[in-house]
């Protein structure tokens, strides 16, 4: 129950981190070590090297420019929780963070450490399936941009290479008035969901469905868009009928199954749940509408 | 070769300076090195919260974090929150109402709490829970813990204004 010995650096820029991770093997990237830190532990994890973010204060920020979010992989959960820019431009990011961890864990956990963890229900990983997230990746090789959907490779591994550091995320910025919702079904309040969905709405002049997207976790090794739910739903009434039809198809998505949850339970949770968050989110669109 | 390294870290207003193993976690180097034991080691994954602490004002996982990441930092443990060999509002309120029974959890939820409400003066029982989800306690089932996180508001709203 404790960490096996390794080398620790503490860089201070992304320029000294990169060219640690190009010149040590088996070295791992500590962030905010609420999920990296139990792992060594357990002894899950034996780096080499370990080389500790902490310090590099340039991953860490929040900025909004031209309908984008853009967030610093350094970033603390806390700091995206308390931030009136994302209170203002992305609420729904909020409403995700409550279902993460604990007061305690969120102090230091970063929303880089969460993304490249990709637990399969993490709430910040089905955000950033939600928003089109951007993954901006950076070596001494140079950088590239991995979307969201090239990132999770297989279960609990990214697309990313030893040499490589996720240094900051680009989330697509909802159009303003949108209804949206975030609801998750977990064994104790904090714990990784079971399911975890969330969805934006927006309606048009008539009321009816114009823009729709999902997002769903603890189906698959990461969350899914379903994108013929999204488009069937285009153009409807967002009355209960619809959404019980577009829950009914959620129902047939394939699921993982493992010790604690089979998977025909996961799929049953995907249509309350799918049926609960286009409810939410109708409502609150209806409200953005009328206020 | 053992990887280590010197550090300075301000414990309960009191400089530290040790010359540590890097691997050695936060609440070992309380435990071991600075041999202030009121912090307990539960479950060293940081799920159960008994190992909380203070870092810069801000709970955090002692168990979750290495002892060299608190180098220049300040760090506050339960030993910080009795003045004088007396309780404080908060510890008051757990042994009047029965807040503890083993006392193992106890040092993680006062951190746990000072943080709230100095964060939350007037919570409402709710707020009370979530902000305790993090923090297990295997005897009471909460209710005193709860209760004496409510009592010790009210009597710290009478005593601070």
């Amino acid at each position: 129950m404790k960490p096996a010995p390794f080398t620790y650096h503490d860089p201070r820029s992304v320029s000294d981190a990169v060219a640690l991770l190009a010149t040590h093997d088996n070295a791992r990237v500590l962030a905010g070590g609420q999920s990296l830190m139990p792992m060594m532990n357990f002894r899950y994890a034996m780096p080499d090297h370990l080389i500790d973010l902490n310090k590099v204060s340039e991953l860490a920020y929040i900025r909004v420019e031209n309908n984008t979010l853009n967030i610093g992989a350094m970033t603390r959960q806390r700091d995206i929780e308390f931030s009136a820019d994302i209170g203002q431009h992305c609420p729904l990011l909020h409403a995700a963070l409550a279902h993460v961890g604990h007061r305690q864990t969120r102090n230091r956990g970063t929303l880089g450490g969460s993304l490249c963890h990709q637990d399969p229900s993490a709430e910040m990983v089905n955000m950033a399936a939600l928003l089109d997230a951007t993954m901006h990746v950076v070596s001494q090789r140079g950088a590239r941009d991995i979307p969201l959907a090239d990132f999770a490779v297989a279960y609990m591994t990214t697309a990313l290479e030893p040499d490589e550091l996720l240094a900051g995320v680009t989330f697509a910025l909802p159009a303003k008035k949108h209804g949206h919702a975030f609801v998750e079904f977990a064994r104790r309040h904090g714990d990784f969901a079971i399911v975890a969905c969330s969805t934006m709405l927006a309606l048009d002049s008539h009321g009816n469905i114009s823009n729709a997207t999902i997002a769903l976790s603890g189906l698959s090794h990461a969350p899914l868009r379903p994108a013929a739910i999204e488009q069937a739903l285009l153009g409807q009434k967002p009355d209960a009928a619809t959404f019980k039809a577009a829950a009914a198809e959620a129902e047939k998505i394939s699921a993982i199954s493992d010790a604690y949850v089979s998977s025909a339970y996961r799929q049953h949770l995907a249509r309350v749940l799918t049926c609960r968050a286009l409810e939410q989110a109708a409502a609150h669109a209806k409200e953005m509408q009328h206020g | 070769m053992a990887d280590t390294r010197t550090i300075s870290a301000i414990v309960n207003g009191k400089s530290h300076t040790a010359t540590i193993e890097t691997r050695l976690t936060l609440v070992d180097f309380l435990r071991h090195e600075l041999k202030l034991t009121g912090t307990h080691v539960g479950c060293e994954h940081g799920v159960c919260g008994a190992c909380t602490v203070l870092v810069g004002g801000i709970s955090a996982r002692a168990c979750l974090m290495l002892a060299v990441q608190c180098d220049g930092l300040e760090v506050a443990t339960v030993e910080s929150l009795a003045a004088d060999g007396k309780l404080n509002t908060l510890q008051q309120a757990f042994q009047d109402n029965h807040g503890l029974q083993c006392g193992f959890c106890t040092p993680g939820m006062l951190m746990t709490l000072t943080e709230f409400l100095r964060d939350h003066p007037e919570p409402n029982e709710a707020q009370v829970r979530e902000a305790l989800s993090g923090n297990l306690c295997r005897c009471t089932g909460y209710q005193g813990i709860v209760d004496a996180a409510l009592d010790a508001a009210k009597k710290m709203r009478g005593t601070t204004r």
